[in-house]
């Protein structure tokens, strides 16, 4: 009984001591993840947080380099055959060791349609298992992006799977829920110990992780506030030591404040406007029997009468970078020289819809998240008086990005907005998302416009595959001024985001805008 | 004329219009009052501009602060919100949807209310406990719990690109649902006292159809205080119009009532534009104020332990 009582208070000791090592990393952004299952959703917030407790083969550096990760080097062995050297003693969160089966079972999952991750792994054919650490890639061709696409191919265990029935990836468009949807079990820095949506995500530091984390960071508890004003708040009175998703007319003020420190930063995101390019008749819209969207006129008009200045000025508040293009700057395939805006006209593009047919306007339904992007609903308003400026009528549908995102995978819109950024610091990961023809893979899994064009569908294929940088290069260059000309899509900006935090804390800057715990510390 | 003259005369000498002339809060309160139903009514003509046409709009009007300022301009008297709509302006066409959505909703709750306590009452019985415990366990709930609840409910039976031109009614709908206990409970209790008066016996015995009894007879005697919980309510209906838009789950972003402005405007607090919140803010407070006074006067008045 005695022995007991005094294991248990020795218990409690070490209970208490451990909550005095802890350093708490409080962090808020504006969204909750969709999901925990890490081949479904395509979505950054999602896989910001899964990226702490999913491991890809390969990772970024602090400078957007490949490193090795759960593989430990790699080399090509053939002209389609990639040899990948798994590390070996690496353990999952629930102790069962990683294996080549594990890499082959996630190549299989991640490549299932109810997921929209297949383009992480796209142009691989085939994984063969040479040993228990060594896997073979084959390839469908030669592939110049493979490895930056490898980044966000996160390794799930295979016994972990099998034992909790999660084989399958969840179906989050018809509302799924799993094992994996809702639990964690990878290799990474951090274990996510509990997810309430909405409200928080804890992650503690897994104690056995096969790296060393530059930062200090044993507990993260990342807090979604949709509210600007209370996110800022949550930073002000201390209640949370790091804020993403800053409010752009925030960011002066907190620059200001002596407690605080503000990391300035770019993103690598496009947000621009899609429209349906594909029905013969616009869902949400006046015009019957045709789709005015088809008509490269109409889409010329709404891309001319938009006043990107203003927007950047007013609403922005000067953090962001008026854009012509899908890809914003230091992606592979961004020029300067490209990266031409129409100039705003509103009477030119009056006179075009009058060309197309439409002098007196038409009706149409906006989508627009209000709470994915820096300030989208009230851009996505600012857009509805400039398009309503040319005479068109268009009408404003703004819901969260929980509502929103199911509605635009189903194509259930007519004219919508998002945000693009390109994981893979390649052009080819935009076009072959937004421009190339759907398919139920890869190709066009974010193409909602559906827009299809066959020269633009055969560069991209070609891109795929092309080798020689130079002819590669011009291959993106022209498929790049295709969009922009076509005008297949009306980009609007590229976000800068600031991140701020207390003055105790240090992290690192990331262009994906998803900040990495292993590089924080708190003093 | 004389009829007239003596009409204002006889106004005048009434017991309310005297107990408003002894209360100088009160006919501010009336002055108040009448001014915000006025501004509302008229906005279209006394608003300079008008918020609602998409196509007048200039984003880089953006954030210009009142004329007063330094960088004010005179045409934007109030300021302007981030989407450049003149802040004055919005506050009187969102006037407008806070009160219209008020009073229907008033009117709603009222309506309700008063038939089922009048049912409750003269029925007895099993009706009565069967109301009257729906009574209970609503009230139970905060009112702005079940207007949220109708609100969510509606949104999602509904189709969303309906969503815009339902979105006021289903509005007062929801706050109309949610306060229809008070005048229940009220009316109920007047009606248990009045269906035991002979004037309501003797209708009984001559043969009269309880439907009439009710509404001919018991009515018109239990309306007394229904008129004060309606003005009280009156005010609560605009702050939980205001609260339901502050939250986001109200009138569309661009046809704005003044739960709407606050909201916007309260994102932008922080950063120095106080007056896209203030205004709509002050201008709520000023309206429900006056309305709460108005209301509490009249209960006061009609009160005869009072006099």
């Amino acid at each position: 009984m005695i022995w007991k009582r005094l294991l248990l208070a020795a218990a409690s000791l070490l209970a208490v001591a451990g909550v005095a090592h802890a350093v708490t990393l409080r962090w808020a952004a504006q969204n909750d993840v969709l999901t925990l299952d890490p081949h479904s959703q395509n979505h950054a917030t999602t896989i910001s947080i899964l990226q702490h407790a999913y491991e890809p083969l390969v990772r970024y550096d602090k400078n957007f380099q490949v490193e090795p990760c759960l593989a430990t080097g790699w080399q090509q062995i053939g002209p389609t055959q990639w040899r990948f050297n798994l590390r070996k003693g690496v353990k999952f969160h629930d102790g069962s060791p990683f294996t080549a089966d594990d890499v082959l079972f996630s190549f299989d999952r991640i490549r299932q349609p109810n997921g929209n991750m297949q383009i992480y792994v796209s142009g691989i054919n085939e994984m063969k298992k040479i040993d228990d650490h060594t896997v073979d890639f084959m390839l469908a061709g030669p592939n110049p992006v493979m490895l930056r696409n490898l980044t966000i191919f996160f390794i799930m265990s295979r016994a972990w799977a099998d034992k909790t029935k999660s084989q399958n990836v969840q179906n989050y468009k018809d509302k799924e829920e799993t094992h994996a949807s809702r639990h964690v079990n990878g290799t990474g820095a951090y274990l996510i110990k509990s997810w309430e949506p909405d409200k928080r995500i804890v992650l503690a530091a897994n104690s056995n992780w096969w790296d060393k984390r530059e930062g200090n960071a044993t507990e993260v508890i990342y807090t979604p506030i949709k509210a600007d004003a209370t996110r800022v708040s949550a930073l002000l009175s201390g209640d949370v030591d790091l804020v993403t998703d800053l409010p752009t007319q925030d960011v002066a003020r907190l620059r200001q404040d002596p407690k605080l420190k503000v990391l300035d930063g770019h993103e690598n995101r496009t947000i621009f406007i899609g429209m349906d390019q594909h029905n013969n008749e616009l869902k949400y819209a006046s015009v019957k029997g045709k789709n005015p969207f088809k008509d490269v006129r109409v889409r010329r008009a709404l891309n001319m009468a938009v006043d990107r200045e203003a927007i950047k000025r007013v609403t922005m508040r000067g953090l962001s970078i008026p854009g012509g293009l899908m890809i914003a700057p230091g992606i592979h395939g961004y020029e300067k020289e490209i990266d031409r805006i129409p100039p705003f006209d509103a009477e030119g593009a009056k006179k075009l819809l009058a060309e197309a047919g439409y002098p007196n306007g038409f009706e149409f339904t906006l989508d627009c998240p209000n709470n994915r992007y820096v300030n989208d609903e009230e851009i996505c308003q600012a857009l509805v008086g400039m398009w309503a400026r040319i005479g068109l009528k268009p009408k404003l549908n703004a819901m969260p990005f929980a509502n929103y995102i199911p509605k635009i995978l189903n194509l259930d819109t007519s004219a919508y907005m998002l945000g693009w950024g390109v994981a893979t610091f390649d052009a080819l990961y935009m076009l072959q998302s937004l421009a190339r023809t759907k398919t139920t893979g890869a190709d066009g899994s974010f193409n909602q416009g559906r827009i299809s064009d066959p020269k633009l569908d055969a560069m991209i294929d070609a891109m795929k595959t092309e080798m020689d940088q130079k002819k590669r290069d011009a291959l993106i260059r022209e498929a790049l001024v295709t969009v922009r000309d076509r005008h297949y899509y009306v980009p609007l900006h590229y976000q800068l985001r600031p991140w701020a935090m207390k003055k105790n804390v240090t992290t690192v800057h990331r262009a994906n805008d998803a900040p990495e715990s292993r590089f924080a510390r708190v003093d | 004329m004389a009829s007239l003259a003596r009409w204002i005369r006889r106004a005048w000498d009434h017991d309310l219009a005297w107990s408003l002339r002894r209360s100088p809060v009160t006919v501010v309160a009336c002055f108040l009052t009448l001014a915000c139903v006025g501004a509302a009514l008229f906005a279209p003509w006394i608003a300079p501009h008008d918020p609602f046409d998409l196509a007048a709009l200039n984003l880089t009007d953006g954030f210009t602060p009142p004329a007063w300022t330094e960088q004010g301009q005179a045409k934007f008297l109030l300021g302007t919100d981030d989407q450049g709509r003149d802040v004055l302006s919005t506050i009187l066409y969102g006037a407008r949807i806070s009160l219209g959505v008020g009073l229907a909703s008033v009117l709603f709750a009222a309506a309700i209310g008063v038939s089922l306590g009048l049912l409750s009452g003269y029925a007895g019985g099993r009706i009565d406990a069967f109301i009257m415990r729906i009574a209970d366990i609503q009230l139970s709930f905060p009112a702005i719990l079940i207007a949220l609840l109708i609100d969510g409910v509606a949104r999602v039976a509904l189709p969303t690109d309906a969503h815009d031109r339902i979105a006021i009614p289903v509005l007062i709908l929801s706050i109309g649902f949610a306060g229809w206990v008070q005048y229940a409970r009220t009316v109920r209790g007047s009606t248990l006292v009045e269906k035991n008066k002979e004037y309501v016996q003797a209708a009984r015995v001559i043969g009269r159809h309880p439907v009439a009894i009710m509404l001919r007879h018991v009515l018109p005697n239990v309306m007394g205080p229904v008129l004060v919980i309606a003005t009280i309510h009156i005010a609560t209906a605009i702050i939980t119009e205001a609260t339901l838009s502050f939250l986001g789950v109200g009138v569309p972003a661009t046809r704005p009532s003044l739960g709407t402005l606050i909201r916007v405007g309260n994102d932008f607090l922080f950063s120095g534009e106080w007056w896209i919140t203030v205004f709509p803010g002050l201008a709520l407070v000023v309206l429900v104020l006056s309305v709460n006074l108005l209301g509490d006067w009249l209960r006061d008045a009609l009160n005869p332990r009072l006099r």
